[in-house]
């Protein structure tokens, strides 16, 4: 079976068709390529700080470097990577694709959002090879504004400039998918993948200006020493952490939306089952997308804020689980009695759901205000929030990477390397991270290079599982570039899986659908499968 | 709705309101008006910003649609402003 005569990655082969491209899936690889940099510079810093880690003594870096790598580390992976990769990446692919259009409603406002975010991310680059940055990812006052004498405003400004790139892929896909749905494409027939773009849009769309002000502050406070959060001058510290924490906070659900929506997707295909009470599912991501919205102040228990004002937070907090857990239910309502297959993508699918459900449970200790001040800044924070970013975000991204990579390049990858992966990463994360819960509960706080002996045991786990993780991150790296050339053609839909973008080619032509499709029935609809009770 | 032209008067005349209210900022604050203070310099400035989001931006002349985009705008600047308030109003009640 040949790859079909004409497709987008054809279409044109100089450097001037991809880099002045407005086609929405040429755009998506872009990203692709970029947030694959930036997120192998990120983890090159992890790797170094496991390695200090690894023995109790500050022996591998001095304190200074130290405090560098973690906040380079936090920034890359942050706002160069988590924040992006989905939505910039199978969003931009896809939401065209899934409501049966021929591009997003502003193709150039897509290409400038691109640029805008290599802008801000050469500007954070910039930072780094000068110096670095020492303030952690979350720029504290007043040490951000007074003490640190690091690369502040660099990367300050080059947080500011990405947001707008955030900001503009909400916008394109808010208009998009009110826009141009296919005909018959009503809201409560688009895949809930959709739901989760839209969702995540309006956290960037409502969420971004608020951080970029921020950052734009501190480097404001730095140049001009306006005092905005210096209480010598009326100012206030907590302010910042308020201002930071409304954005950041509903961040990581910018992060995790995506990934649900991946998982929704993935489940019904491999369980050949329409995803249970799918309403319910749809209703939740708006639920997290504005729930998320009142809850920052978690972040603040120990910062000074009020008492009252924390047992506000600590219950909003608490809210925050009922539309995660409904998600969690309604995918394992679909997998009893389905048809599973277990491809790659449903074993990401599978791994995303039991460890974004310890990363959502132990955020219910932090949300209690009284464990919360025992485990703030520890280890216990750490392995909590990376078990969401990692366990969550990450294992959906592959997920859904591998689950559209054949309507991406057209071709099939290595199943058996692709599964050998995945159980290393699954493996190789919870080595790495499980016993960070440990750590923090027993004490040990984040962001020190050194630690007294007795945490070795559990830290030379954790580095050990950081190498294995590592080399489960690299073996897709060379399997599905080698699928590029190498792989078996994949055909338009490999999986059998329902939703417009499997209607059309592999890989799509440039306009994605040689007619308008016209979509007739609900998501979802499997054939019940023979000799099974559904 | 982009093709709408306004006469320039109202351009010119707003932005002499907004001149307007910039010196009356500035000679207010010649003034100890005790607590009344930031509600006087805020009031102004959020007055000046109705203009420039009305007149300006023609949100006067634009669709309900873009009111409520407007309005959802407005509001979460509100939550941000309230929970935060929340937290600064409070402090004293326990010692
Ligand atoms: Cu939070």
């Amino acid at each position: 079976m040949p790859l079909p005569p004409q497709h987008y990655l054809n279409n044109g082969y100089g450097v001037k068709s991809w880099l002045l491209t407005r086609d929405h899936k040429r755009i998506a690889l872009l990203y692709l390529a970029a947030v694959t940099f930036f997120f192998f510079i990120g983890g090159a810093f992890a790797v170094v700080i496991r390695l200090e880690l690894a023995t109790p003594a500050g022996d591998l870096v001095s304190d200074e470097t130290y405090n560098k790598l973690f906040t380079m580390h936090g920034v890359m992976m942050v706002f160069f990577f988590l924040i992006p990769v989905i939505p910039a990446v199978l969003g931009n692919f896809l939401v065209p694709l899934m409501i049966g259009a021929k591009d997003l409603a502003f193709p150039k406002l897509n290409l400038a959002s691109w640029y805008i975010y290599m802008l801000g991310g050469l500007f954070t680059l910039y930072a780094l090879v000068t110096g670095g940055v020492d303030t952690g990812w979350t720029f504290y006052t007043p040490f951000s504004t007074v003490s640190s004498t690091t690369k502040v405003i660099p990367t300050a400004l080059g947080i500011f400039i990405t947001g707008f790139s955030s900001i503009l892929t909400g916008l394109n896909f808010i208009v998009t998918i009110h826009r141009m749905r296919a005909p018959g494409m009503r809201w409560f027939r688009m895949p809930l993948f959709l739901w989760s773009m839209y969702a995540t849009s309006l956290i960037f769309v409502l969420g971004t200006p608020v951080i970029a002000i921020t950052v734009l502050l501190i480097a404001a406070e730095r140049v001009f020493q306006f005092g905005f959060f210096d209480p010598a001058r009326g100012g206030d510290p907590v302010l910042f952490q308020h201002l930071f924490w409304f954005y950041s906070h509903p961040a990581v659900y910018i992060m995790v939306l995506p990934s649900m929506g991946i998982v929704s997707e993935i489940v019904a295909a491999f369980c050949r089952k329409q995803v249970f009470g799918y309403e319910f599912v749809a209703f939740s991501s708006l639920a997290i997308a504005v729930l998320g919205f009142l809850v920052w102040g978690h972040h603040m228990f120990i910062a000074g804020e009020s008492v009252y004002a924390a047992l506000i937070f600590s219950i909003l907090s608490f809210l925050v689980a009922i539309p995660s857990a409904v998600k969690v239910f309604n995918w394992t309502a679909t997998m009893y009695k389905g048809s599973i297959s277990w491809d790659t993508p449903m074993l990401y699918a599978i791994g995303f759901i039991g460890l974004f459900t310890v990363g959502g449970l132990t955020g219910l200790f932090l949300a209690a205000v009284g464990l919360d001040v025992h485990v703030t800044d520890t280890y216990f924070i750490i392995a909590h929030f990376h078990y969401i970013m990692v366990g969550g975000t990450i294992m959906g991204y592959l997920g859904g990477l591998h689950y559209w990579w054949p309507k991406i390049s057209g071709r099939q990858y290595n199943e058996a390397l692709a599964k050998l992966s995945a159980g290393i990463i699954f493996v190789g994360f919870n080595l790495t991270f499980f016993p960070q819960f440990v750590l923090g509960y027993l004490g040990m706080p984040r962001r020190y290079h050194a630690y007294p002996p007795e945490f070795q045991v559990l830290n030379v786990l954790s580095s050990a599982g950081a190498s294995i993780l590592g080399v489960g991150y690299l073996i897709p790296m060379v399997y599905l570039m080698w699928s590029l050339r190498y792989g078996k053609v994949a055909g338009s839909n490999p999986w059998g899986a329902t939703g417009l973008e499997w209607t059309t080619t592999s890989p799509p032509p440039t306009d994605n659908f040689t007619q308008t499709p016209i979509v007739t029935q609900e998501p979802y609809v499997y054939p019940r499968v023979e000799g099974r009770v559904a | 709705m982009s093709e709408l032209i306004l006469p320039k008067r109202v351009y010119y005349t707003i932005f002499a309101i907004l001149l307007l209210c910039t010196y009356l900022t500035w000679q207010l604050a010649y003034f100890d008006l005790g607590p009344l203070n930031t509600v006087a310099a805020l009031g102004i400035a959020v007055f000046k910003s109705v203009l420039v989001v009305l007149f300006f931006m023609h949100a006067k002349y634009s669709t309900r649609l873009t009111w409520v985009v407007g309005i959802a705008g407005v509001f979460w600047l509100g939550i941000l402003l309230a929970l935060t308030m929340g937290d600064y109003l409070t402090r004293g009640w326990v010692n």
